[in-house]
């Protein structure tokens, strides 16, 4: 009977089974590794409809955060500030610039500018900005270093297991509330001494239940 | 069929005779080949087409139930578990008896399972199969089921090491795995010799691709048999780890009625119960319609009865200690739960499946009546029509829990019942492709418990 195979053949069982076990382990690594939110969300930058530099207004001018996220303190979510907010300044400030020529289109119309949200979680998640801002939690620690950035990019992740990093651990963001806006404060060299004795003292607990985000 | 005592021993080996009419080796390959090489009969395309339709049912039914969700089910407070885990637990025990014939009564030397345990195995892979859908499907959003296999994520999440639902995941998926390479490894000596026989050049790639170059030396026979019999001792814990396994979905729970140690022994009896049954149904009709009586012969059937009379009267105990132990423990809840099963709602499935699953084995204490075809065919079915309510009687337990007030009665949806057909669809599908394209019974087994396979095969002759 002729020969239906030719020798190389012989070597194919061993060839895919061993192809086999690196496309299971390639695709494993290509979502851990492409499908990530550090690799998907990290670092997006919408365009926004008024050219506003967090840099100069939070950065060089001090704005502090709270004063257009004025509801971050008492609110779940930290308000995007409303165009009148703009205005309190910019009626006096460059009142003729360019640039601000949007904002005052829609201070006339009272339409509201449509500012592009970046820090988005799944609506299946539920966050709270007061708690975090009030048990000391900083800005930075989830926006990042907004006082430098010209515009604002998203600089964490905020996956799940991100979120969950800090409720394991939360010593290393915690600091003085007094000192939640500031954009510049190094943490002191007693850090850790200074964040056990706080967690003790609020009786800081976050919670790891599923339902404490997935109400 | 009258076979008289001297032709079922040959005296010059002391041998059972296994396979009837003295058939040389050619005669079985012959009498086997031949089902995968002719022309499908017309049962089989009759069968085939309902059964593809049946599938198509399930895929379409399967379709709506992701775009809608599992609301399209009867389920409900406080029946939370429908007909989905029930299927699961169905399906999962019909494969049973296919590694139990396969692994087990290897081991134990019974050679009598060489013309069963082809298409038992087969019919093992397909009920996983089947089994597995409906887990799958009932989390609701299949998207995201591979959040039950460890997998590095962005949730810094692990499945739930203690939660007997994963321990499913391994243990059916450990099963599969074990089984799908058990049949497969048997089926090389088969394959090759299909391969060797095949005219169309197509086939002759096929059947050689799977055969993995088998050409029957001795080498091979030494390697093929040790992995044969390395592969029947890793599945034979398998037969009863899974089932324990797929109990402990119950036992784990603090629910009375559930929360039993007795589950894990039971659940496994009545795997090997219900999946005996199954592969009674389809040998009979296989050997029917392929005119095998020869090979799979009464006397085997006889066996299998004898086990279906045994792991019967097993799971019949364990129903009558589930009541003992109700009473006994003197809590009011797990008695209520028992009464309520025989005596509420639900009794009419209650006696169904005592009726199936404990009156009718009873049957085959008779050896009239274990060696009658007709008596085993309508007995099997209704084996495997108790023991699927066996699971919904389980299941239903929930319909009356420790608040009165959230009582319900729960029943099916038409979406429910679709399901339940449609995988019946696909078992058969798989089934009767399998019967068509590979050899349904283990030649090269069945030739090895022969008399002519004996090395001493008639030199007791003379004496």
């Amino acid at each position: 009977m002729a020969q239906i195979f030719p020798s190389w053949t012989n070597k194919l069982p061993i060839a895919l089974a061993s192809g086999g076990i690196l496309v299971a382990l390639a695709v494993v690594g290509f979502f851990w590794y492409y499908g990530s939110p550090k690799y998907t969300d990290v670092g997006y930058r919408p365009r926004q409809p008024v050219p506003y530099s967090h840099k100069l207004h939070a950065g060089d001018l001090g704005l502090d955060c709270r004063y257009c996220h004025y509801s971050v303190e008492r609110s779940a979510s930290a308000n995007v500030p409303p165009t009148s907010v703009c205005m309190n300044c910019h009626n006096l400030i460059l009142p003729e610039s360019e640039k601000l020529l949007p904002v005052r289109e829609s201070w006339a119309s009272g339409e509201p500018i449509r500012w592009v949200r970046i820090h988005k979680i799944g609506e299946y998640a539920y966050f709270n900005h007061s708690i975090h801002v009030n048990r000391g939690v900083s800005c930075v620690s989830c926006h990042g270093n907004v006082a430098e950035m010209e515009v604002v990019i998203q600089k964490e992740p905020l996956s799940m297991s991100w979120c969950l990093d800090c409720h394991r651990n939360p010593g290393p963001h915690l600091r003085p509330v007094e000192e939640v806006a500031n954009m510049r404060w190094v943490p002191p060299v007693d850090q850790a001494e200074y964040a056990a004795r706080i967690i003790k003292e609020k009786g800081i607990a976050p919670p790891e239940v599923c339902s404490a985000c997935h109400r | 069929m009258n076979v008289s005592a001297k032709e079922l021993s040959d005296s010059s080996t002391q041998r059972e005779i296994l396979v009837l009419g003295n058939p040389t080796f050619e005669k079985i390959t012959e009498a086997v080949s031949r089902i995968v090489e002719g022309k499908p009969t017309r049962w089989w395309y009759a069968l085939f087409s309902i059964s593809v339709l049946l599938t198509i049912m399930l895929f379409a039914n399967l379709v709506y139930l992701f775009w809608e969700g599992t609301g399209i089910w009867g389920l409900n407070n406080p029946v939370g578990w429908g007909w989905a885990i029930v299927n699961f637990v169905f399906w999962v025990g019909i494969g049973h008896a296919g590694t139990l014939i396969s692994a087990i009564l290897f081991l134990l030397r019974q050679r009598w399972r060489t013309s069963i345990n082809r298409f038992a195995e087969a019919m093992t892979i397909f009920a996983v199969i089947c089994a597995l859908l409906f887990p799958a499907i009932h989390v609701g959003r299949v998207w995201v089921l591979y959040w039950v296999f460890p997998l590095p994520n962005q949730m810094g999440m692990w499945p739930n090491f203690r939660s007997p639902l994963l321990w499913d995941t391994f243990a059916v998926g450990t099963y599969f795995t074990c089984s799908l390479l058990f049949w497969y490894v048997g089926l090389v000596p088969d394959l090759a010799t299909l391969r060797d026989r095949a005219k169309a050049r197509i086939k002759k790639i096929l059947y050689g691709l799977f055969a993995l170059g088998w050409r029957g030396g001795n080498r091979q026979w030494r390697h093929y048999e040790l992995s044969y019999l390395v592969l029947a001792g890793v599945s034979t814990p398998l037969v009863l780890s899974v089932h324990s396994i797929v109990s402990t979905d119950f036992a784990t729970s603090l629910l009375p009625g559930w929360h039993t140690t007795i589950f894990p022994p039971y659940f496994v009896a009545g795997a090997i119960f219900s999946g005996f049954a199954m592969v009674m149904t389809l040998s009979l009709i296989a050997r029917k319609v392929f005119k095998l009586e020869d090979i799979i012969t009464t006397k085997t059937l006889e066996r299998m009865n004898k086990i279906i009379l045994v792991t019967g009267l097993m799971v019949g105990y364990a129903y009558s200690m589930e009541f003992f132990i109700a009473w006994y423990s003197g809590n009011d809840y797990e008695r209520f739960a028992f009464i309520n099963r025989a005596f509420g709602p639900y009794a009419w499935a209650y006696w169904i499946m005592v009726s199936c699953n404990v009156i009718v084995p009873q049957l085959f204490w008779f050896k009239r009546l274990r060696t009658s075809i007709p008596v085993m065919f309508i007995a099997s079915i209704f084996v495997n029509i108790g023991m699927w309510f066996e699971r919904f009687v389980i299941v239903v337990t929930l319909s009356r829990d420790y608040l009165p007030s959230s009582w319900d009665y729960y029943s099916p949806t038409i979406y429910d019942i679709m399901l339940l057909v449609g995988s019946f669809g696909l078992f058969f599908t798989l089934f009767l492709l399998f019967l068509r394209y590979l050899p349904m019974v283990a030649m090269s087994e069945v030739k090895g418990v022969l008399p002519q396979a004996d090395p001493h095969y008639n030199h007791g002759e003379g004496g």
